[in-house]
């Protein structure tokens, strides 16, 4: 497993990605610099981690999506290569054209960092292979624009293909819209590209691995990682 | 050459912050505020006087990076 970590001016969350890639996948993450112009040979998984690139000027994500890394992310991607955006990481995907759709203002226009439970949607992903489908996980979310939005014709192509990754759930493991931290359509916490090698997830599983911070469901999708690319 | 160029929320999109500031207004005794939309202003200055391809460079600006068309759209306004 050969991870590179893309470093934008004002991520804040790649240390804890590159953690997270050591402590539960025991890979050896690079972290690269988004001015840089190809991806470390022999790359096979890109994760583009949270933070705040840019300031979140303009709109999050917007300028980080055309960094000169991105075209080399985008290669990597259309030849079927991993690709992970968490958070941050999730928006620049999106603005990025590598998944459909935006994340929009949370619909309580507050900023929300607090634990939530998602339900696993399906679990034969190579990101999702450790879990069990419908599996209730917790995670923490910390963003202020994480609602997850799309036209009609795009969401009804995603629930179609079986492309909604996670969504929030309440304990019962229903979906309640009104009830999730930001008012994402159909509660959707994370997506798939077309051909399942791309997820953008708003939530943070790197940051749940260590059972002396507290819960370890996180250590499932970098153990599923480390299992699909040891499999290729 | 001067334009601006403002970009907007499409109709169909939700605009929470917009409803805030409405909702702001209507506490501060603002009269008749009926909705209000939030959108952004860009005021670029262009080399040279020719319109038709300052339009096209502006054109180019927007749906590459000033404005997400999937939720917003844009115009652009020329000083006279």
């Amino acid at each position: 497993m050969k991870p590179a970590v893309i470093l934008f001016p004002g991520s804040n969350r790649e240390q804890d990605a590159v953690r997270a890639l050591r402590l539960v996948a025991g890979a050896k993450p690079q972290v690269v610099w988004h001015a840089e112009h190809e991806l470390p040979p022999g790359t096979d998984l890109v994760v583009l981690p949270g933070g705040f690139s840019y300031g979140d000027y303009l709109r999050c994500g917007a300028i980080a999506a055309r960094a000169n890394i991105m075209d080399a992310v985008r290669a990597h991607a259309a030849k079927g290569g991993l690709v992970l955006g968490i958070c941050n990481g999730f928006q620049i995907l999106c603005e990025a054209g590598l998944l459909p759709g935006v994340l929009v203002r949370n619909a309580r226009l507050r900023f929300v960092c607090r634990e939530v439970l998602l339900r696993v949607e399906r679990a034969d992903t190579a990101f999702t292979k450790a879990y069990r489908k419908s599996d209730l996980i917790r995670i923490p979310v910390a963003h202020g624009e994480g609602n997850y939005t799309a036209d009609e014709s795009t969401i009804a192509r995603l629930e179609h293909d079986g492309r909604i990754a996670f969504r929030y759930a309440r304990r019962d493991g229903q979906i309640d819209e009104t009830d999730g931290p930001n008012g994402a359509i159909n509660g959707i916490a994370g997506i798939y590209s077309e051909k399942f090698n791309v997820l953008g997830m708003m939530p943070h599983p790197e940051n749940y691995i260590e059972p002396e911070i507290g819960p370890t469901d996180g250590r499932g999708l970098f153990e599923s990682l480390a299992g699909a690319l040891k499999a290729a | 050459m001067k334009a601006r160029v403002i970009v907007t929320l499409k109709s169909a999109v939700l605009d929470p912050q917009g409803k805030a500031i409405e909702g702001a207004l209507r506490s501060l005794g603002v009269a008749g505020v009926q909705s209000v939309r939030q959108g952004k202003v860009f005021d670029v200055e262009l080399a040279g006087n020719d319109r038709a391809s300052a339009e096209g460079a502006l054109k180019d600006a927007c749906d590459k990076l000033l404005a997400n068309t999937v939720i917003e759209t844009y115009k652009v306004e020329f000083a006279e």
